[in-house]
């Protein structure tokens, strides 16, 4: 099993025709043949897109046409920040269950007006400014490098990016391998957060163990924690590890992703480790060792 | 991006926001007519630096009994004398570091008699993902100390951005800031003017500090901390107009034109990384093996060859810098194309420090190719773990 996607998702891209659109849906296709339906493009409607390798998509005006004529049940965004919102809102309006945003540096304002219309609809939303999700050997959204995944036991769950691909990487080289890796953005304001994503990791039989990314900014990792504290009294608990970056980040200063921020004496490393701790996390002091730790909490 | 108190305030006045009458000056020399053209017979002297704590700030040339970076003046002379000795010279507050930062623009303000100081900001609270204002009676204080200290006296009330300012958000505000009479009826006008300036110019935060309520029953704006999303600059060219670049690191400015994440830090292991949950693990790892990073750098997913041999650069050009740790795990970014910007960035401007690059991901082999084939005197290493060991064992020669 996995959560999420698996090899029956059928996926619509925003943004296919451009540079970045067209690179990764090259990839995903050739990704265990991640079923990509086709792409969107107001202008382009009727038209095709061809990649490199002579791959081919339909080219819809819509989401909403696209759904209908594809069937697809997820979306994935790769459209520039200016438009990135209006685009999530229009996959929200044609009710696609599961829309990826991979653009990075949307504002913030606009993603305070696509979270209110997200709290009125029935779609996930996960990111933006994340790598997407995948399940080994099956589906494939985003931007993630399909060449480090192996199929396995190992729920991976991030606000990092690249840091969910050294998760993914060392759980592989120990022969663990995953079941979904899922990146949920390092924006202040998102439509997935840790609790949403572990909730289905304790929920998924195949997902035996956990691996959970944080990093300075904000209460998220902090209220997955309690949330994990209260699952496990009701009897849900997975072995799991964890790691937390930017414990070395000076405060007040933002860093790179716009969520990482230590302010007020919120949102540092230190009382984000503390309370993962507090869960039964075992938190790894290095990025290199996320593997290793696991396979040590495993152990026993 | 941050702006300075006074362009705060003449941003607000344009919303209608209630603001003393004030003049920026940028020499001594301008201090006496900016005085002539208020009011008095009060004045206020405030230090314009991109930091708080101003007004218990100490100036480092002045003796130790000097007054602060906020001074009183009580006829012009006053003012003109304030100006000449606080021009120039650099206020250390308990926000800048021991550095300080030199005070090169002074704002000189009408004076007002503070009946009471209150507190209020807005920000977009991430746990709900709206724009919130805070604010307590316990103004003019370290609102983070009154937080830690009497959390009871702080409230927070979340917008909902289809619905705006509502009568019930009013109510609350106006009620937990104990506000009646004209006072109530200012802040009823007031709070949505701040949230409409707030969602209008994409600001990520509005902090008035103190907001108060007068002798004559009104309030008044007395300080405005604002800072915008960088995201959002592009569609404000009035806001990008308002940048001092006085007040930035050199380095991080020229990384801002290339649209990198950079931030200047203290070590010596300069770093190149894409990501910026990797890239602050990077500056972790260093520091677990007993070093530190002279910066943060992500590159960013979509950057070009150009871009990556820029921030080679950048890094490179920092004196500190005695080693240089490349950290690449390619999702979007192509490893091939960090390979050609390094290669790229050493013939152009040399490489006199050790360089450790360790490459994973999409394109991994191609970029490893072109790093053997370019014959520069780099030293690959296999996981991040082996990196950062190989980048400190290279400095500790």
């Amino acid at each position: 099993m996995s959560i999420l996607v698996n090899k029956n998702t059928k996926v619509l891209v925003q943004g296919l025709t451009g540079k970045t659109g067209t690179f990764h849906t090259e990839q995903a296709l050739a990704y265990y043949g991640t079923q990509m339906v086709g792409g969107i493009h107001p202008k382009k409607g009727g038209e095709t897109w061809t990649g490199s390798k002579g791959e081919s998509l339909p080219i819809f005006a819509s989401v909403a046409e696209g759904k209908e004529k594809t069937g697809a049940d997820a979306s994935v965004i790769y459209v520039p920040p200016a438009g990135a919102a209006d685009a999530i809102i229009e996959a929200i309006e044609a009710e696609i269950p599961f829309i990826t945003c991979i653009t990075e540096g949307i504002p913030v304002a606009d993603m305070v007006r696509v979270k209110a219309r997200l709290d009125r609809s029935s779609s996930r939303l996960l990111g933006p400014n994340c790598p997407g999700i995948l399940t080994p050997e099956e589906c494939k959204i985003g931007i993630m490098p399909g060449s480090i995944f192996r199929k396995g036991s190992v729920g991976i769950v991030s606000r990092s990016g690249t840091l969910t691909y050294e998760a993914v990487f060392q759980t592989s080289n120990e022969g663990l391998g995953q079941t979904t890796a899922v990146g949920i953005g390092g924006d202040p304001v998102k439509g997935t957060e840790f609790i949403d994503v572990l909730e289905m990791f304790l929920a998924d039989d195949a997902t035996t163990s956990i691996i959970m990314i944080g990093e300075i900014g904000g209460s998220a990792e902090e209220d997955a924690a309690q949330f994990l504290i209260d699952e496990a009294k009701k009897g849900r608990k997975k072995p799991m590890a964890g790691f937390i970056a930017g414990r070395t980040a000076p405060k007040g200063r933002t860093m790179g992703h716009a969520g990482a921020v230590v302010s007020g004496g919120k949102g540092d490393a230190e009382s984000k480790i503390a309370a993962m701790e507090a869960a039964g996390i075992r938190v790894s002091p290095s990025p290199a060792r996320l593997g290793k730790t696991l396979v040590e909490v495993l152990k026993g | 991006m941050n702006i300075h108190e006074y362009q705060g305030k003449a941003l607000l006045k344009s919303f209608g926001a209630p603001v003393a009458e004030g003049v920026a000056i940028f020499s001594a020399d301008e201090a006496e007519a900016a005085a002539k053209s208020l009011p008095g017979p009060l004045y206020v002297v405030k230090s314009q630096i991109h930091a708080g704590g101003r007004g218990k700030g100490k100036f480092k040339e002045l003796g130790p009994d000097a007054k602060g970076g906020v001074r009183l003046a009580f006829s012009i002379e006053e003012a003109k004398a304030h100006a000449k000795e606080m021009l120039g010279n650099t206020l250390v507050t308990a926000q800048t570091g021991p550095a300080g930062k030199q005070v090169n623009r002074l704002y000189i303000e009408d004076g007002a008699d503070i009946d009471r100081e209150l507190y209020l900001s807005l920000l977009v609270d991430r746990s709900v993902g709206q724009v919130a204002f805070v604010v307590s009676t316990e103004g003019g204080m370290d609102i983070e100390a009154v937080a830690h200290d009497t959390p009871e006296k702080i409230l927070t009330v979340a917008i909902n951005p289809e619905a705006g300012v509502t009568a019930d958000d009013l109510a609350k505000l106006t009620s937990a800031l104990k506000l009646d009479g004209e006072a109530k009826a200012d802040a009823e006008k007031l709070f949505p003017i701040l949230y409409k300036a707030f969602v209008e110019k994409d600001m990520s935060l509005l902090e008035i500090n103190p907001l108060i309520v007068m002798k004559n029953g009104r309030m008044r704006v007395l300080d405005a901390k604002v800072s915008f999303d960088g995201n959002a600059l592009f569609r404000h060219d009035d806001i990008k107009a308002l940048r001092d670049e006085t007040e930035e690191d050199a380095k991080e400015i020229e990384a801002s034109k290339w649209d990198l994440a950079y931030v200047a830090l203290d070590g010596n292991i300069g770093c190149m990384v894409n990501g910026a949950g990797l890239a602050m693990a990077t500056m972790d790892i260093i520091k677990l093996y007993g070093k530190e990073p002279a910066n943060f750098c992500d590159v960013g997913g979509g950057a070009g060859k150009e871009k990556v041999a820029a921030a080679f650069k950048i890094i490179t050009a920092d004196p500190k810098v005695e080693g240089i740790l490349v950290n690449i795990f390619g999702g979007i970014m192509k490893c091939d194309v960090i390979a050609e910007g390094v290669v790229a960035a050493v013939q152009e401007v040399g490489l006199k420090v050790p360089l450790v690059v360790r490459l994973e991901g999409t394109n991994v082999e191609l970029g490893k190719k072109i790093l053997n084939e370019s014959g520069l005197a780099i030293t690959a290493a296999d996981d991040l773990d082996d990196a950062a060991k190989k980048i400190v064992a290279a400095i500790n020669g």
